[in-house]
C-alpha cells in the first residue's frame, strides 16, 4: 500500500520538476530523429530541458483534446494544428509551418526497390508496410499515391499497417514487410539514404506535406516553450531539418 | 452501431480465442501433467518457463516474435523453408503467440488439479490392473474436471483480450489480424468514440458473463 502522503508527495515532487524551465514536446514520429538532434542543441544553447513523446500525429490529436499535458506540438500536417487552433487548444497566433515532409517507397534490401517505383506495378512482394492512414498524414499520402499509381486495389491485400509512421519502418527494417511508404526523414541522412533503397514518390503525386507546429494551452506564457519555437525558426535547427530531406 | 468491419474483429476474435483454447488443451494437458507428477529437477524451471507470460509485458513477446518469426530470424527461416512463408501479419501468427501468450491460464488451474488429486485414487486404480493411459484418461481426467474448466475459460479470456502482441506483429489487417482490441485502439486513435463505446462496452459485457460462468460452475477456482 502506497500511503497517501508519500503520493501527494511524489506528485508534488514531478510537479516541480515540470516547472524547472522545461517544455513537454509532442512529435509526429517522422521528425523523432531530428527533433533529437535538435532538442540536444536547444538544452545547450538555451539551458532549457525538452521533454519529447513521438506518435501518431491523430493520436496526439486525440490526447491533446483531452487534457494531455503537452505545452509544444509538432504535427505531421498542418490541418490537425489549424484544427487544435479553432477549438481553442492553442496560443493564437503561434502557428508555423516547421517543415515539408517528403514521402519515400523503402525497402531495406540494397536494389529491390527502383529508381521509378515499377517494382509496386509488378507486385512481387508479400507485404507492403504504411501507417495508418486515418491517422498519419504519411499514410494517407502513402494511399494517395498507390491510388494515383492505380495499384491501390491489386495491392490492398498485401497493406500492412504500423500505429504510426516508425512502426511502419520497423516493419520493412525488421524484414517482415520487403518494402513501404515512409517519411524520407527516417532513413536519409545528409543527401543520401541511410541503407536499403527507395524511390522518392514525386511530390504530384500526393498533397503536400506541410509540418505544423503550434504552442498549445498548457505551454501558455511558459519561457521554455516560446524559446523552442523560436529556435525551431533559428538557422541551426533549419539546417538540421534540411539534412533530413525535408523542405522548409 | 456495429460496422461490418467491427463484426469481422469481432468473429475474428472469437475465432482465434477458440483455437488457442482447443491447442492449449490439447499442448497444455501433458505438459501440466508432467509439471504435477514429475520428480525431475527440471520441474521448477519448465514450471517456470510455462509461467513467464505471466510476468513478461506482451511488448517483449512482440518484440521477439518480430524479430524470429521475420524472414531473417531463425523460426523465420524455418518456416520459409517449410513453404510456409513468415508468421507475422497473418492469423497463424497470431495463433502461435496466443498459444505461448496464454499457456499458464491453461496450464496452471489443469496442473493444480491434477495434484489435487493425489496419488492415492491412482494408486487404487492400478491396482485394479488399469493400464496408465486408462487411469489417465477415467480417472484423472474425471477428476480433474473443474481444473480443465477454469482453464478453458481463462485461456479464451486471456486471449480475448491479448492486445499488445498483436499490435506488435500484427500489422491491422481487417479480417486476418484486426481483432476487437485492436479495432477498439483504432476507433479510439481516429476520434470515433461512438464505434468505440460499443466495442468496448460489449467488451465488458462479454468479460463478465464469461467470469460469470466460471464462478458458477466452478465455485472454488484456486482449489481447481
Amino acid at each position: 500500500m502506497i500511503r497517501p502522503f508519500i503520493l501527494a508527495a511524489i506528485l508534488s515532487g514531478t510537479s516541480l520538476l515540470a516547472n524547472a524551465d522545461e517544455v513537454q514536446i509532442a512529435v509526429a514520429a517522422n521528425f523523432s530523429a531530428p527533433i533529437k538532434l535538435i532538442a540536444a542543441d536547444f538544452e545547450k544553447d538555451t539551458g532549457h530541458k525538452a521533454v519529447i513523446a513521438t506518435g501518431a500525429t491523430g493520436a496526439f490529436y486525440a490526447q491533446i483534446r483531452n487534457g494531455a499535458p503537452f505545452e509544444v506540438f509538432l504535427s505531421a500536417d498542418d490541418e490537425t494544428p489549424t484544427k487544435l487552433e479553432a477549438e481553442g487548444k492553442t496560443v493564437a497566433g503561434s502557428r508555423f509551418t516547421y517543415a515539408v515532409g517528403k514521402l519515400v517507397l523503402w525497402s531495406a534490401k540494397p536494389g529491390f526497390v527502383d529508381a521509378k517505383g515499377e517494382v509496386l506495378k509488378k507486385g512481387e512482394f508479400a507485404h507492403l508496410s504504411l501507417a495508418n492512414p486515418k491517422t498519419a498524414p504519411y499514410g494517407a499520402a502513402a494511399v494517395e499515391t498507390l491510388k494515383k499509381l492505380g495499384v491501390f486495389d491489386s495491392l490492398q491485400s498485401k497493406i500492412v499497417q504500423g500505429e504510426n509512421i516508425s512502426q511502419a519502418q520497423q516493419f520493412i527494417a525488421t524484414g517482415n514487410a520487403e518494402l513501404g511508404f515512409v517519411a524520407l526523414s527516417q532513413v536519409w541522412k545528409d543527401g543520401k539514404l541511410t541503407s536499403g533503397s527507395g524511390w522518392l514518390v514525386p511530390a504530384d503525386f500526393y498533397a503536400p506535406i506541410k509540418q505544423d507546429a503550434v504552442i498549445l494551452a498548457n505551454g501558455k506564457g511558459k519561457a521554455a516553450a516560446e524559446a523552442l519555437i523560436k529556435y525551431l525558426k533559428g538557422d541551426k535547427a533549419r539546417a538540421v531539418i534540411k539534412s533530413f530531406g525535408y523542405e522548409i | 452501431m456495429l460496422s461490418s468491419a467491427d463484426w469481422a474483429a469481432i468473429s475474428l476474435t472469437l475465432k482465434l480465442a477458440s483455437l488457442t483454447t482447443l491447442l492449449l488443451l490439447l499442448i497444455g494437458t501433458p505438459i501440466a501433467w508432467w509439471l504435477a507428477y514429475t520428480r525431475s529437477k527440471l520441474k521448477p524451471a519448465i514450471g517456470a518457463v510455462v509461467s513467464l507470460p505471466l510476468v513478461l509485458p506482451p511488448t517483449v513477446l512482440g518484440f521477439y516474435m518480430l524479430l524470429l518469426m521475420g524472414p531473417n530470424g531463425w523460426i523465420g527461416q524455418f518456416t520459409q523453408a517449410l513453404g510456409l512463408g513468415t508468421l507475422p501479419f497473418t492469423f497463424t501468427g497470431l495463433l502461435v503467440a496466443s498459444v505461448l501468450y496464454s499457456m499458464p491460464f491453461v496450464v496452471q488451474p489443469v496442473q493444480n488439479a491434477f495434484e489435487a488429486i493425489g496419488p492415492r485414487p491412482l494408486e487404487v486404480a492400478a491396482t485394479l490392473r488399469a493400464s496408465p493411459l486408462k487411469t489417465f484418461f477415467a480417472v484423472a481426467l474425471p477428476l480433474a474436471r473443474p481444473g480443465f474448466i477454469t482453464g478453458a475459460i481463462l485461456g479464451f479470456a486471456h486471449t480475448v483480450g491479448e492486445f499488445g502482441v498483436v499490435l506488435m506483429i500484427g500489422g491491422n489487417i481487417p479480417g486476418k489480424t484486426r481483432v476487437v482490441s485492436v479495432q477498439i485502439f483504432n476507433h479510439v486513435e481516429e476520434m470515433e468514440y461512438l464505434h468505440a463505446h460499443w466495442l468496448a462496452g460489449g467488451m465488458v459485457v462479454l468479460s463478465f458473463l464469461v467470469l460469470l460462468a466460471l464462478y458458477v460452475l466452478n465455485p472454488n477456482p484456486r482449489k481447481g
